[in-house]
């Protein structure tokens, strides 16, 4: 980036709720200071303005569900110098990419004359399956300050702190007692950090809306689950939700049926 | 007769994707297409075989900028499908996590999406150069919002402490009193808000609309009343689907949704219409102070009703705080039972109706959800043949800016109102 000239932020959206660009505005504190810092070349959700590309960061938000999604993408990377993906539905496919799993079991018998093109319709795929992604925040939905912490990383040329470990550390770093040991089915043992363990200190079991962190250990949280008192089908459910096309959470989900 | 065009390809400052397209013979409105593009996500779809202790979770989803609406319209459905109702303890205290989302929502609104259509600005950040102490007003305040929400739901957007039956933890009288600080500066400025909105300069556009919102609860509605409409509906959320109907539109991914076949609006002109005496008295006075009467069919004019509704629930939030006392039970103990339950609850762009089917283990068997906005576009579009007939003198600019201003009237949130279409699959 030439200095003088303030670098040039877009921000897109694909099948989204809206919330995790939501969260941009939601910086009541910073939004000034980012907008000084940086151009806001394109984001419809905040202005009408346009400034055409090429863009320095762009954020991401959302999932392709349709054709014409996959192709605007291509053309949104072409104009993108670092492409951040933002949230669950931009980086897993989000809660509606439960119609995956449905749609792979109606269409098993099916032979495609043009599978590539029946699946961007029948799922719904994070951004990285489409395009190279430079860095992915994760959250359902992303948490604020670790998107202040992300553009100002890039905006500065290092690497974003943004911890893969599980959410118990969170709950340490916050004081939070373990609720597992309670009782309380959690998911805080295989689920990425970020959010800061809101849920245990409400008392309630991390539901994953941050999706797996780094080499989880899902089996062996299921059996402790069971402890708990789940049943295969809430195990089943458990894992399938904001996140139910990672992997890890997929297999897990799919060990318990389907 | 020259034939003209009015196509805005991307409506800016909403939520979600959409466009408008008007054609114009003559003078005349030819025709009027609010397009939605929103990729459509089959929420109730998949919400077939899930436990019904995660329908608040799953539907918050839907929106991002009003998660607390659906939580709390699934919640009461399912709590009526079980038969049992909330203490009042937690009835308040869901009073207050509304009162947090209609602060956060409307004024995100005001300031950020509509204020600068009345002062020509393409977005906030812009108006921010000339008027940065009205912009940094406006976040402050809508940070207050946010702050309701953080305590109590534990985030701002899909809050993680509602569940059917209550809360997983009621928050302590001690978490609250900051707020309760923070909440007397909030009024101040909501209070301000209305005084500077209320000079905005408003097209002379009046409509004779069929109003319908919640009422007749005795108090200003977020989560209880009768469905009602200014010419005379008066039924309860159980009888919603034998007076209104959905039907899909071709050139929109959302529906459009009639009563008995008219078209109709809910929101806050139609509230504040139907519920004006049960404001509280500051907000009845800055009502009058504005110039607004009882009732509201300027839909330019809703920026003021939305700042005088935040009035409202920064007094209601601080009357809640200070009676606040922790509940011995922040929740009810449920045991599924197979049902059917309804609830319409009022998000801050309307009446969003939930309707569950539940099977005897709790699993949901169907789910039927119609957010306000599919219910406002035939309105919207109403709006446009209304009033862009008169507007045609206006440069090609300006007529852009004002269509698209008529549209934002109404605060549509698209990505609501496109979670149901059924998925159409294209093979080649």
């Amino acid at each position: 980036m030439n200095a003088g000239r303030r670098p040039k932020l877009a921000v897109w959206k694909f099948a989204s709720c809206d919330g995790c660009q939501l969260s941009l505005l939601d910086c009541e504190d910073e939004l000034l200071a980012v907008a000084g810092a940086v151009e806001i070349a394109f984001f419809p959700e905040a202005t009408r303005a346009v400034v055409r590309g090429p863009y320095d960061v762009s954020l991401v938000e959302g999932s392709v569900t349709t054709p014409h999604d996959a192709e605007r993408l291509h053309t949104v990377r072409r104009q993108s110098r670092t492409l951040i993906t933002i949230g669950a539905c931009a980086t897993a496919g989000g809660i509606q990419a439960l119609r995956n799993f449905k749609d792979v079991r109606e269409f098993t018998q099916v032979v495609y004359a043009r599978p590539d093109f029946i699946d961007t319709l029948t799922t719904s795929t994070p951004i990285k399956a489409h395009v190279n992604v430079d860095f992915e925040l994760h959250g359902c939905p992303i948490n604020k300050h670790q998107l202040v912490e992300v553009l100002a990383a890039f905006l500065n040329g290092r690497q974003p702190n943004a911890p893969a470990h599980s959410v118990c550390v969170e709950c340490k770093l916050r004081g939070t007692a373990c609720v597992l040991v309670r009782g309380i089915p959690c998911l805080g043992p295989v689920t990425h950090a970020g959010c800061g363990a809101i849920c245990p200190a409400y008392n309630r079991g991390c539901y994953g809306c941050f999706g797996p962190m780094e080499t989880p250990n899902a089996p062996a949280l299921s059996r402790k689950l069971e402890a708990c008192g789940m049943g295969q089908r809430d195990l089943q459910r458990v894992y399938s939700t904001f996140n139910a096309n990672e992997l890890p959470f997929r297999e897990e989900s799919a060990r318990h049926g389907s | 007769m020259a034939r003209k065009t009015i196509n805005v390809d991307y409506l800016a400052r909403v939520e979600g994707e959409g466009g408008v397209k008007i054609t114009f013979d003559g003078n005349t409105v030819r025709d009027v297409q609010l397009r939605i593009f929103e990729p459509p996500r089959f929420f109730e779809a998949f919400l077939r075989g899930r436990a019904y202790t995660e329908a608040p979770d799953i539907t918050a989803r839907i929106c991002g900028i009003c998660p607390v609406a659906y939580q709390m319209s699934a919640v009461h459905a399912m709590e009526d499908a079980l038969g049992v109702t909330v203490t009042p303890e937690v009835r308040e205290l869901r009073r207050l996590l509304y009162c947090g989302e209609w602060i956060e929502s409307h004024v995100l609104h005001i300031y950020m999406l509509h204020a600068p259509d009345f002062l020509g600005y393409p977005g906030a950040v812009e108006m921010a150069k000339d008027h940065g102490d009205l912009v940094r007003q406006g976040l402050e305040l809508k940070k207050i919002g946010n702050e309701i929400l953080e305590v109590l739901g534990g985030r701002a957007i899909h809050p993680v402490n509602v569940r059917v039956g209550g809360f997983y933890r009621a928050p302590t009288r001690r978490e609250f009193a900051p707020l309760a600080e923070r909440l007397k500066h909030a009024r101040d400025i909501a209070r301000a808000t209305v005084r500077w909105v209320a000079g905005f300069d408003f097209p002379d556009c009046e409509r004779d609309y069929e109003y319908v919102s919640l009422g007749a609860a005795g108090e200003y509605p977020f989560n209880a009343g009768h469905v009602v409409s200014n010419k005379g509906l008066d039924i309860t959320p159980h009888q919603y689907d034998a007076y209104f109907e959905e039907s899909h539109v071709k050139r929109s991914n959302a529906l459009h949704s009639h009563l008995q076949g008219r078209p109709y609006l809910t929101g806050p002109n139609a509230r504040y219409s139907l519920n004006a005496a049960q404001l509280s008295p500051l907000a009845r006075e800055a009502a009058q102070e504005a110039a607004l009467g009882e009732t509201c069919t300027n839909p330019f004019r809703s920026i003021v009703v939305r700042a005088v509704e935040v009035l409202y629930a920064c007094d209601e939030a601080l009357r809640i705080i200070d009676a606040y006392r922790e509940p011995e039970q922040p929740h009810l103990d449920l045991t599924p039972r197979a049902g059917v339950g309804y609830a319409c609850t009022e998000a801050p762009r309307g009446m969003l109706y939930h309707r569950y089917r539940i099977d005897a283990d709790g699993s949901i068997l169907d789910a039927k959800i119609v957010p306000p906005t599919s219910q406002n576009q035939p309105s919207i579009e109403d709006d446009l043949k209304t009033f862009a007939g008169d507007w045609l003198d206006l440069p090609e600019e300006a007529l852009r800016v004002r269509c698209e201003q008529a549209v934002r009237n109404h605060d549509p949130c698209i990505s609501c109102a496109t979670h149901f279409l059924k998925l159409e699959v294209v093979r080649m």
